[in-house]
């Protein structure tokens, strides 16, 4: 029998009633790691010992009457959050050898919650890519067709849920990293409002786009886990000061009257037929919910995406300026002087998307460029961020399509990156403002998943939840699951 | 804007990054790609709009100037390829 369960409240009352134990439910993550992610390549690292003590420590207290919602639950971290004593290596083989010697945040408000980490997933190079082919662990394949890209940068996170090798798994998102992969597999993926969650001890890409979140099968599971990871935390200057609300509290409130935004920039010819059409049937059940839909203007959305690649890879080759290979990481093994040991170091162990992406950045930061590429960038994110504001003054939240098109052959866009870039068009206008956004399954278009994003004002994950939450409760979209999972939910 | 094989050199010297010979037409060719990409936004009017370099509007926090860590430096050298009496080694820089 499989224990995989639907979602985290069933778990947890089976958990309770003593139907199944944690380290069951551990156990049979494990084995189903074992036996599909050969084909998969979701995780980097597995840590069997480590999470069967977990498990046995959620499962004594769930004996003694101290668990809370999430105790228990196995899930797994997007290899990006530092977990002590174990490696983390952002896919980069520049970390290849890397010991977190401390927690993450997340990973230390997900354990405080009990939830049981099995493993660390795969993961685009430093979190630059779309499609988890700029791994140095090699790509991820997408579980409804192999011969395909699961998204990036969290595409193992959205594999191995996906596949139903873990309920969840946690994810990072710059300009659409949790959101694109959901999109293409078929799951709910979160990226919180900027500063919700804190960013301590999660390796830095653009310092002031990332932002941790989930990857999860229904958005009433993303309530739970993002009430464990958000919150002030004083190791991160950016985390903001806001109360943490019940995100499950409001899940069941009503839609009636709330209005719905839909960005007539987002429908234009770059998006494929059968995205459009599963993308505005989903609206309409919006409206039978008791939405009202009015159509609304981005103008300058079109220039989120060179907004975005000046801004990230400036941000990018600043932070990572920080390996060099003397306190830690990767050091080449030829001898010369400091800066050929610098310089070597750092060509023998980042991949080429990454050295793209560095000196990008280099180059719009360096003398005589400044003002004409990043000065003009960050004023073109404050018009874009003025036209979100302008939306949101009218509606509640904004609706659109995740993805241009669904999931994409591996190898087909390697080769292209202005290409790649583009498929981010709708997911990095929310990064560049800080708003919260979500993506869930809305129905598919030749036989593969498609995305429906929501995004809200800051501090909105509850209105985003409640949302997503309707939605699933009136349509099966994120019950389907592909043929690998052997018919999880 | 189609950058060179030079402006490949200098940009990779400031990034402290080398480009093997062949594959540095690859760089030119796919940097100037996404130069191309970036350089849209000289057509944005942007007349008076102040830059946004942040997406909250915060101002820095600041905290007392104690001491609030211990001293680790043993346990977090276990990361680094060579150091010698707590110090970090690299190659020798003055002769």
């Amino acid at each position: 029998m499989s224990t995989l369960l639907p979602d985290f409240a069933e778990m947890a009352r089976a958990l309770r009633a003593g139907k199944v134990s944690s380290r069951e439910l551990t156990g049979d993550c494990l084995a189903r790691i074992k036996r599909h992610d050969s084909s998969l390549n979701s995780f980097i690292s597995v840590y069997p010992e480590q999470a069967l003590a977990a498990a046995d420590a959620a499962d004594k207290a769930i004996a003694a009457g101290s668990a809370g919602p999430l105790t228990g639950i196995p899930m797994a971290h997007k290899d990006i959050f530092c977990a002590e004593g174990t490696r983390t290596t952002v896919g980069s083989k520049m970390l290849d050898n890397f010991v977190a010697p401390y927690d993450s945040r997340v990973v230390s408000g997900l354990a405080a919650a009990g939830m049981v980490s099995v493993g660390k997933t795969n993961m685009d190079e430093f979190a630059m890519g779309s499609s988890n082919e700029t791994s140095y662990f090699g790509p991820v394949k997408n579980p409804w067709d192999l011969q395909r890209s699961p998204g990036g940068s969290s595409g193992g996170s959205a594999a191995a849920v996906a596949a139903g090798l873990v309920p969840a798994a946690t994810g990072t998102d710059t300009g659409g990293s949790i959101r694109q992969p959901a999109a293409l597999t078929g799951l709910t993926g979160l990226k919180p409002t900027y500063g919700r969650v804190s960013r301590y001890g999660m390796v830095a890409f653009a310092s002031s786009l990332d932002q941790a979140g989930t990857l999860t099968r229904s958005a009433s599971d993303a309530a739970l886990m993002l009430g464990a990871m958000a919150g002030f935390d004083d190791r991160d200057s950016t985390c903001a000061n806001v109360p943490v609300p019940d995100y499950s509290a409001t899940l069941n409130d009503s839609l009636q009257g709330k209005t719905i935004g839909v960005p007539k920039e987002f429908f234009d010819d770059g998006l494929e037929a059968g995205c459009a059409q599963a993308v505005q049937d989903s609206i309409k059940e919006y409206q039978k919910l008791g939405a009202v839909i009015k159509e609304v203007s981005l103008p300058n959305l079109a220039m989120s995406v060179p907004v975005y690649y000046i801004v990230a890879p400036a941000e990018c080759s600043s932070n990572l300026s920080r390996f060099d290979g003397v306190r830690f990481g990767y050091r080449t093994e030829s001898t010369g002087d400091l800066a050929d040991m610098y310089t070597r170091t750092r060509s023998e162990a980042f991949g080429v998307e990454v050295k793209r992406r560095i000196m990008t950045g280099a180059y719009v930061l360096s003398a005589g460029y400044y003002d004409a590429y990043y000065l003009q960038a960050q004023k073109v994110r404050q018009l874009i961020s003025d036209d979100l504001s302008r939306c949101f003054a009218e509606v509640d939240v904004i609706m659109g399509p995740t993805t241009p098109t669904p999931a994409f052959k591996l190898g087909e866009k390697m080769n292209d990156p202005v290409q790649m870039y583009l498929n981010d068009i709708y997911t990095i206008a929310a990064n560049l403002a800080g708003l919260p956004a979500i993506s869930i399954p809305c129905g598919f278009s030749q036989n593969l998943p498609v995305g429906l994003q929501l995004i809200g004002t800051q501090f909105a994950e509850g209105l985003l939840l409640n949302c997503a939450h309707q939605y699933q409760q009136a349509t099966d979209w994120h019950l389907r699951t592909p043929s690998i999972s052997g018919g999880v939910a | 804007m189609s950058l060179s094989k030079q402006d490949i050199d200098h940009i990779a010297r400031l990034a402290r990054l080398e480009v093997a010979p062949q594959e540095k037409g690859d760089y030119v060719e796919k940097l100037s790609q996404i130069i191309e990409l970036v350089e849209q936004l000289g057509a944005v009017d942007t007349t008076g709009v102040v830059p946004m370099a942040h997406p909250l509007d915060m101002v820095q926090r600041l905290r007392p100037d104690s001491v609030t860590e211990a001293d680790q430096r043993d346990y977090l050298q276990q990361n680094a390829r060579d150091t010698e009496n707590g110090l970090y080694t690299v190659p020798k820089v003055i002769e």
